[in-house]
């Protein structure tokens, strides 16, 4: 009876531990199916057409998959559009110009983010809000008008050559728009936020003594932020290094509305083989190809960390 | 005193001069005032703690000889140089930090190694040293684990090792001992003091734990809101504390009020209207006739017993109210006719013994010589 009783209870017991499972479980399942429905489907529709043809129908593309006579489901995969992707100088060239503008703002985003996150993490406390919401900040307008900003700032007539003018730095307006420094200078203004933030909690955690302890031993304050400061402090460098790297290289808006016509890279090649050649699998493929690139990045990086956490 | 030759942290100071002298030492952070007008000298090879409460200024006085807050007044001499406006990194002290502060990223050696590192010190001499310094706090064979991979008594000898291994001539402890559990707080107190006596540098050793002073110090400044109340070495502090403060915070302690009422050259009587009778001190007392005083009897030096004691003098009586049996001793909670109620802590000699019990009638006598009198 009582050994029945204790059963029963235990029973119950388990019941209600099973229901907060079952809850845990649904809301860890809506981010994936989210993901699922939004991310994994439209890459396998575009992995899909890189496989496919051009074709003058509407979509401008083949089937990959096709009834064929007796009840046969026939799969036709081309991989021209891959060996003609990586065949074309253009397309090579507009990949390692988008790594190579990538990687420059990167380092800029970096050079300039660090000394800022740091100075917002070691500000007295009201500022340290005030100079945190001001990074944020520019998020609260859309990022597209934030580069048609910049137009109205660097054009011939923009604020920027006004000035010059009227300084009288210069005597006609300086070819700003239209140039690699306009599109490195969008990219770093653009993308510098995603540096600040994780730099800036990477710094906040950093334990003051261990400086003090690093002065108390003799080290200088310049060695100590070598030695000490940014050695521990990397998973922020790395994450903000993968936040604005990553990005950046697909960037598409700010090489067209800053750049100029030689301002070469794959996110506007991809955009014009979509729109202006509608060639969808060229430009699938293209698509296909950066994101191997970008995983394969980001895959390296996770294994140089994970390294260094078990040694 | 060891077989070892001791490696000296500097050449002798000259004979009779204090080794670290502090004079008037201030600092306020805004309206709060840290530390007050604190003068302290102390001498080569001592074990000196500075005892007190949170938020005594201990740690804060501590951080001014390392270099880490500059003073707002005063100055800081050690082996006769003012090192007062001397950043951290160019003193010729080092610290031992309450977290250990070891840094994550490094192994024990690269740790022990970082403070000889700076000097530019020889590849090959830093090795013999750290691996020294290493075999010194028994620490062979962990020279490539990280810190995260020690427990917390190997991450204390790391920390100490890294702090001697470029012999300072002043060590500082900030609550050496505080992060250990008690058994092992206990061995390593041993330790440190072996440590020290072998190489002979003088710690200054920052604590809350009154028992940790007492077993490291070789003298303890008690300190209590920024100021130095008394300086004096485990005994003076214990068996003769200057002021109420300093006597109710070294071990326990009964205290009550009085008033003088015989003051003699050879001994005093004061009248304590808490204990309902007049105490008899055996020695002159410096206070001026019907002076408040405080009067403190610890509680060992109160013998309990049944019968009534033959002295005249400092015998009460009174019923047990509370009985504490710890094993070694048992403290007893005596209250007298008055309602106060007096501790009394007696050793358990024998195994088997008849011990009062609960609301018995009990008498109390203690030594004349015992009774302390405070008059602040």
């Amino acid at each position: 009876m009582n050994a029945a009783g204790a059963l029963a209870a235990r029973l119950q017991r388990r019941a209600v531990a099973a229901r907060p499972a079952l809850g845990r479980r649904l809301v860890i399942a809506l981010p994936y199916l989210w993901l699922a429905v939004f991310f994994l489907a439209p890459f396998l529709i575009v992995l899909k057409i890189a496989f496919s043809n051009v074709q003058l129908s509407m979509p401008p593309v083949e089937p990959v998959f096709s009834w064929a006579a007796d009840q046969v489901v026939q799969i036709r995969l081309h991989l021209s559009n891959f060996s003609f992707v990586f065949g074309d100088q253009l397309y090579v060239a507009a990949f390692l110009n988008s790594l190579q503008v990538a990687g420059v703002s990167t380092l800029l985003a970096l050079l300039i983010g660090y000394p800022m996150a740091y100075g917002i993490a070691r500000a007295p406390g009201t500022w340290r809000n005030i100079l945190f919401l001001l990074v944020v900040l520019p998020f609260f307008t859309s990022f597209l008008l934030r580069v048609y900003a910049w137009m109205g700032l660097l054009g011939r007539s923009g604020l920027v050559n006004g000035l010059l003018l009227k300084l009288g730095l210069v005597h006609e307006p300086l070819q700003l728009l239209q140039t690699d420094f306009a599109v490195y200078l969008g990219m770093v203004y653009s993308y510098l936020p995603f540096m600040v933030l994780p730099l800036y909690s990477a710094i906040e955690k950093l334990d003051l003594t261990l400086l003090e302890a690093a002065a108390d031993l003799g080290c200088r304050p310049t060695k100590a932020f070598f030695t000490i400061t940014l050695p521990l402090t990397r998973e922020g460098i790395f994450a903000g290094c993968l936040l604005v790297f990553i990005p950046a290289v697909g960037e598409y808006v700010i090489p067209a509305l800053l750049g100029g016509p030689d301002t070469l890279m794959i996110g506007r090649v991809v955009w014009d083989e979509f729109f202006a050649n509608r060639d969808w699998p060229v430009a699938s493929a293209l698509a296909i190809v950066l994101l191997a690139v970008l995983s394969g990045f980001v895959l390296l990086l996770q294994r140089v960390q994970a390294q260094e956490r078990e040694a | 005193m060891t077989a070892a030759p001791a490696p000296r942290a500097t050449p002798a100071a000259p004979p009779g001069q204090p080794y670290v002298r502090i004079e008037g030492l201030t600092k306020r952070f805004g309206d709060f005032v840290a530390v007050r007008q604190v003068s302290l000298e102390i001498a080569r090879g001592e074990i000196f703690c500075l005892l007190g409460g949170s938020g005594c200024g201990k740690t804060t006085l501590l951080r001014m000889l390392a270099g880490f807050e500059a003073p707002t007044g005063g100055a800081v001499f050690i082996d006769g140089v003012d090192v007062t406006a001397v950043p951290p990194y160019e003193r010729p002290v080092n610290m031992m930090f309450q977290a250990y502060a070891l840094f994550p990223h490094m192994t024990v050696e690269q740790n022990v190694a970082f403070g000889l590192r700076q000097d530019g010190t020889a590849r090959a001499e830093i090795a013999t040293r750290v691996h020294e310094m290493l075999a010194l706090v028994q620490l062979e064979g962990y020279d490539k684990r990280k810190p995260h991979q020690l427990s917390g008594g190997q991450r204390q000898r790391v920390a100490l090792a890294r702090a001697l291994v470029k012999r300072p001539k002043l060590l500082l402890l900030d609550e050496p001992l505080g992060a250990l559990d008690k058994k092992l707080r206990e061995r390593t107190q041993f330790e440190l003091v072996n440590l020290q006596d072998r190489l002979g540098v003088t710690f200054i050793i920052v604590t809350h734990d009154q028992e940790e002073a007492m077993t490291l110090a070789t003298r303890i400044g008690v300190m209590r809101a920024g100021e130095i109340l008394q300086v004096g070495t485990p005994t003076d502090i214990y068996e003769f504390p200057n002021s109420r403060f300093v006597a109710d915070f070294i071990g326990s302690v009964n205290l009550t009020d009085g008033k003088l009422v015989e003051d003699e050259p050879d001994h005093v009587r004061i009248d304590c209207p808490q204990l309902g009778t007049t105490v008899f001190v055996d020695h002159g007392v410096s206070a001026p006739p019907d002076a408040q005083v405080s009067v403190a009897v610890r509680p060992e030096k109160i013998q309990l017993t049944r019968e009534r004691p033959p002295q005249v003098d400092n015998v009460l009586s009174g019923t047990v109210t509370g009985i504490a049996y710890l094993g070694d001793v048992t403290r007893y909670l005596v209250r007298l006719p008055t309602g106060f109620e007096l501790r009394i802590t007696a050793p358990n000699v024998f195994r088997r013994e008849e011990r009062p019990a609960h609301d018995e009638a009990v008498w109390l006598h203690w030594h004349p010589s015992a009774t302390v009198v405070v008059t602040r």
